[in-house]
């Protein structure tokens, strides 16, 4: 198990030493936890000026406002956030509003500890935290209500935020209470704990498919992203990178020709000690217009580096070599000997499957505003790692991280790009150079070239089945860059089983999954080279997006090569024997569903046409969510792939909001759709080839298929539904091809080429 | 400087004639709906009408749309209560949201001309506005909810201005 995973007991203890306050004040009812200095007094001595700093406030005039310490970039968290409060509160949901937290720590994530947003872990880490501030608020309104219409408390009512006596046919709204200032309650630890919170036999919010807050305004132009951002006397930037993606440095800068440019101001190279981005200069100048004009003025010469002659080509040399040696990497799993039971078996499997790069490309370019404001600096952005991005900004500016205000804004999409800090070094030297604030915004190129990308991966898998056709061993080699070693924080790392040291386990996670197998190897191993050429990032998913399609696949090859049913094959090996007892059982439920959602088997299809099935429990298994594919493939001669239908089951535990589950599961499914087919940046001569939405192909509108989304909801705990669907898809359209044509693929993503090969093989 | 007519007012912009419209629109005149995507005509994010065309503003120059009728989605309705605007909200269209000002403006120019789109006409004149969030599907029902909404409303007699 992860680390940072195992913090969930250290941080639920942390929690519970802070006191949750309660009290009315002139400006309204403030809730939350008070571990931070300051929240107390404020409450007490200015409460004019109080800010809703916790997590959420009730106004005189009754509006209720969630502060979402969690990043939305379109999985609407924060409208989740405030669904949550509002059922044990007992608000109205049209009195709901929300707010986006600074990176103050007392928005941490109560489990995590952090302002980090990612891994399909917000609604399940936060829905215990949410339920208990909605539920200590109900109780202290009650308390007020009570005492301000003479009846006792457990004789109230309430409802819509109202509170009301039925025996007198009194009532007061919240907004009568807030005003009333008679709501003034402190909750122990204990007593916070002690909460009974309702059961999902009561709930009248959870569950249901309310608007979504933040819709409206993402549909009339005022919503606010992070490049929306005006300032006072602010000023543009734009960078310019080099032709490397990774390394190089700046010789020198002659800007003659940017002089000549009306309204330029300054051209400031980068000074990265957090060593972020390497030889990136920054035009600056009065327009965003002028600073791109200034740049492409600027006459920049580099020295390229160490990486400047590498390509895809270097990084999957580099990768098989590792692989092929006996002490490279780490353990991630190590059950029994898979290699003496290869001796054994009747029949052993070995196949190789890859992952190509690959690039976020959110709709809104990078872009971040900094505003050196006495001793503090404010960072305006949308981005998913507060804690982490306020430091790298600290770093860039020479400062104490204490120092630095974060503005969140609504992410104009993250899907893991925004976990990272890049864009603040140039927001922040610039600023700091020009004694102006500064918006630096990259170009679509800059964006694509200078991505954290999801990293080339080299798996090699082996095989061992017995006489029975049983699979009895596996042995799984995972060889990439380690994105999340990148960090540089502890907490991230996995010891490694075999005791050598952390291990980055978001390249090997999925890869530990929950098939019973006795001898079981998966070893991790780092390609520092393409570490240090291609830094790389969290991509919506992450590792089960490359170690799905390994494992999904070679499964499927077993079945295949032994003769049986892959679903049936899969069923079988989700026994729910020992530690897979209840998740191996809840992934084979899952598979059942989509198979009969699909109608898989029950149909003769005709000639090219196939369907495949894959099962996948991303993220990790201490968060895993169940989800399984069928996927209905029709394949031409010339090898090209149509997918006339994804059929996609998944298993939600507790459904908050129906829709966006569907929302989010039919995103993520074709997500997964267009890594399968669609989208592949290479590497050459240290560089990102694709530059733009011509080169680099994100799904459009004319090559969606049909999708069906079945959403088992179980009343087991919430679980994440952002990404699981991203992972299943890929191995699925891969077996479909397999049945329909008999083409095994096994690089991603799948080329027409590929398939017409594997046919003739 | 450059006078332009935008959502139906006069404005004059700080801006060279080789200025991209969308910069003007954001920067010079504040008006931040219209988003920046790609800046090489490929995403559809920037998308404006320009005499009730759809145009690519990143890919428009100022100068080239003096004394032309600019329609942003700031100016698409005066309450953002256009069909399409509320079907976007019926159908929960929006995820993170970033693309949706361009989608809505391309499909506001379809369905003046087209009140009665096919599915294919829909596909075919969505095709250039990514969507990252992947919402294709419920930006397709959103369009045939307002198409519907718009054809009963003209039926009745309660006849839209196109924009």
């Amino acid at each position: 198990m992860n680390q940072h995973v195992k913090n969930v007991t250290s941080e639920t203890t942390d929690l519970s030493r802070r006191s949750f306050l309660v009290g009315t004040a002139a400006t309204g009812l403030v809730l939350g936890y008070a571990g931070v200095p300051g929240v107390g007094e404020a409450l007490a001595a200015a409460p004019a000026n109080f800010e809703p700093s916790v997590w959420y406030a009730i106004a005189p005039d009754g509006l209720v406002t969630v502060t979402c310490g969690k990043a939305d970039m379109g999985q609407h968290i924060a409208s989740t956030m405030a669904q949550i409060v509002c059922e044990e509160l007992g608000a109205k949901w049209s009195d709901m509003r929300v707010s986006l937290a600074s990176n103050d720590p007392k928005f941490n994530d109560p489990v995590l500890g952090a302002q980090i947003t990612g891994g399909s872990w917000s609604t399940m880490m936060n829905f215990d935290a949410m339920s208990r501030a909605g539920a200590a608020g109900r109780m202290a309104l009650t308390e007020g209500a009570a005492a301000a219409m003479g009846v006792p408390a457990s004789e109230l009512v309430v409802r819509n935020s109202v509170i009301s006596h039925p025996k007198s046919k009194k009532q007061m709204s919240f907004a009568d209470i807030v005003k009333s200032g008679k709501a003034t309650k402190t909750f122990t630890p204990d007593e916070l704990k002690a909460i009974k919170l309702k059961t999902p036999d009561q709930y009248t919010m959870i569950g249901v498919s309310v608007p979504q807050l933040d819709i409206p305004s993402k549909t009339n132009g005022t919503a606010k992203y992070g490049i929306d951002v005006m300032l006072p006397g602010m000023a543009y930037g734009a960078v310019v990178t080099p032709p490397v993606r990774f390394g190089a440095t700046v010789k020198s800068v002659d800007d003659s020709d940017a002089k000549k440019v009306p309204g330029f101001i300054k051209a400031v190279t980068l000074d990265d000690k957090t060593q972020t981005t390497s030889g990136w200069v920054v035009a600056v100048a009065n327009t965003y217009a002028n600073a791109k004009k200034a740049a492409a003025a600027l006459k920049v010469s580099y020295d390229g580096g160490p990486n400047a002659k590498l390509s895809s080509q270097s990084l999957l040399d580099e990768a098989k070599r590792l692989q092929g040696l006996d002490d490279s990497g780490q353990f991630f799993v190590k059950d029994g000997d898979p290699n003496a039971a290869f001796g054994s078996a009747a029949k052993v499997l070995e196949a190789e499957y890859t992952t190509s790069i690959n690039i976020h490309a959110p709709m809104e370019p990078m872009n971040a505003t900094a505003e050196f404001k006495g001793d503090i600096l404010h960072i305006y952005s949308g981005n998913q790692f507060a804690t982490r991005s306020g430091a790298i900004a600290a770093g860039a500016a020479g400062i104490d991280p204490k120092f630095v205000v974060m503005h969140q804004m609504w992410l104009g999409g993250g899907f893991g790009r925004r976990l990272d800090a890049d864009m603040m070094v140039p927001a922040v030297q610039a600023a700091k150079a020009i004694g102006k604030p500064v918006k630096v915004i990259y170009t679509r190129e800059n964006d694509m070239t200078m991505d954290f990308s999801r990293p080339l991966t080299y798996q090699k898998v082996k095989a061992g089945v017995d006489g029975d056709g049983k699979l009895v061993a596996l042995s799984h080699d995972v060889v990439s860059a380690w994105p999340t070693a990148r960090w540089g924080i502890p907490d991230f790392l996995t010891p490694s089983v075999d005791k050598k040291g952390p291990l980055d386990s978001f390249t090997v996670n999925g890869a530990d999954f929950f098939y019973t197998l006795p001898n079981h190897y998966v070893r991790a191993i780092k390609n520092e080279l393409a570490h240090n050429a291609t830094p790389s990032g969290q991509l919506r998913s992450v590792a089960p997006g490359w170690t799905f399609w390994a494992v999904e696949s070679m499964i499927d090859e077993i079945a295949a090569a032994t003769g049986k049913d892959p679903a049936q094959f899969r069923i079988a090996l989700l026994d729910g024997k020992g530690k897979n007892d209840g998740g191996a059982q809840r992934l084979r439920n899952t598979l059942l569903a989509a198979m009969g959602l699909s109608g898989y088997g029950t149909k003769q299809l005709p000639k090219g046409e196939g369907m495949g099935v894959a099962c996948v429990s991303s993220q990790e298994r201490a968060t895993a969510s169940w989800t399984a594919c069928v996927a209905h493939v029709a394949v031409a001669p010339s090898g090209e792939v149509t997918v006339k239908k994804l059929t996609v089951a998944t298993d939600v535990g507790t459904q908050v909001h129906p829709d966006n589950i569907h929302a989010q599961v039919e995103g993520a499914a074709l997500w997964g759709l267009s890594l399968a087919l669609y989208e592949k940046a290479t590497l050459k001569d240290g560089g990102i080839e694709q530059t733009n939405f011509d080169s680099y192909k994100p799904l459009r509108m004319s090559q969606v298929p049909e999708v069906a989304v079945a959403v088992i909801a179980n009343g087991e705990k919430a679980t994440g539904v952002g990404e699981p669907a991203v992972t299943v898809v890929a191995p699925a359209i891969g077996n479909a091809i397999f049945n329909a044509s008999g083409a095994r693929v096994r690089a991603l993503p799948i080329t027409a080429e590929a398939v017409k090969g594997a046919m003739k093989a | 400087m450059p006078t332009l007519t935008i959502n139906g007012r006069s404005m004059s912009v700080d801006a060279a004639n080789d200025t991209p419209l969308l910069w003007a629109i954001r920067e010079q005149l504040q008006m931040t709906g219209t988003k920046f995507g790609c800046g090489a005509g490929l995403c559809g994010a920037c998308t404006v009408h320009v005499n009730g065309e759809a145009v690519r503003s990143c890919q428009t120059m100022v100068g080239d749309v003096a004394g032309k009728k600019i329609t942003t989605i700031e100016g698409l309705s005066a309450k953002g209560d256009h069909p399409l605007q509320k079907a976007w909200i019926a159908e929960q269209v929006p995820q993170c949201g970033y693309c949706q000002s361009g989608q809505i403006m391309q499909a506001a120019s379809l369905l003046a001309k087209n009140p009665n789109p096919t599915k294919e006409e829909v596909v075919a004149h969505m095709d250039g506005n990514l969507c990252r969030c992947m919402t294709y599907s419920r930006i397709q029902k959103a369009i045939m909810r307002a198409a519907t909404e718009m054809r009963t409303a003209s039926a009745s007699g309660n006849e839209r201005r196109p924009t």
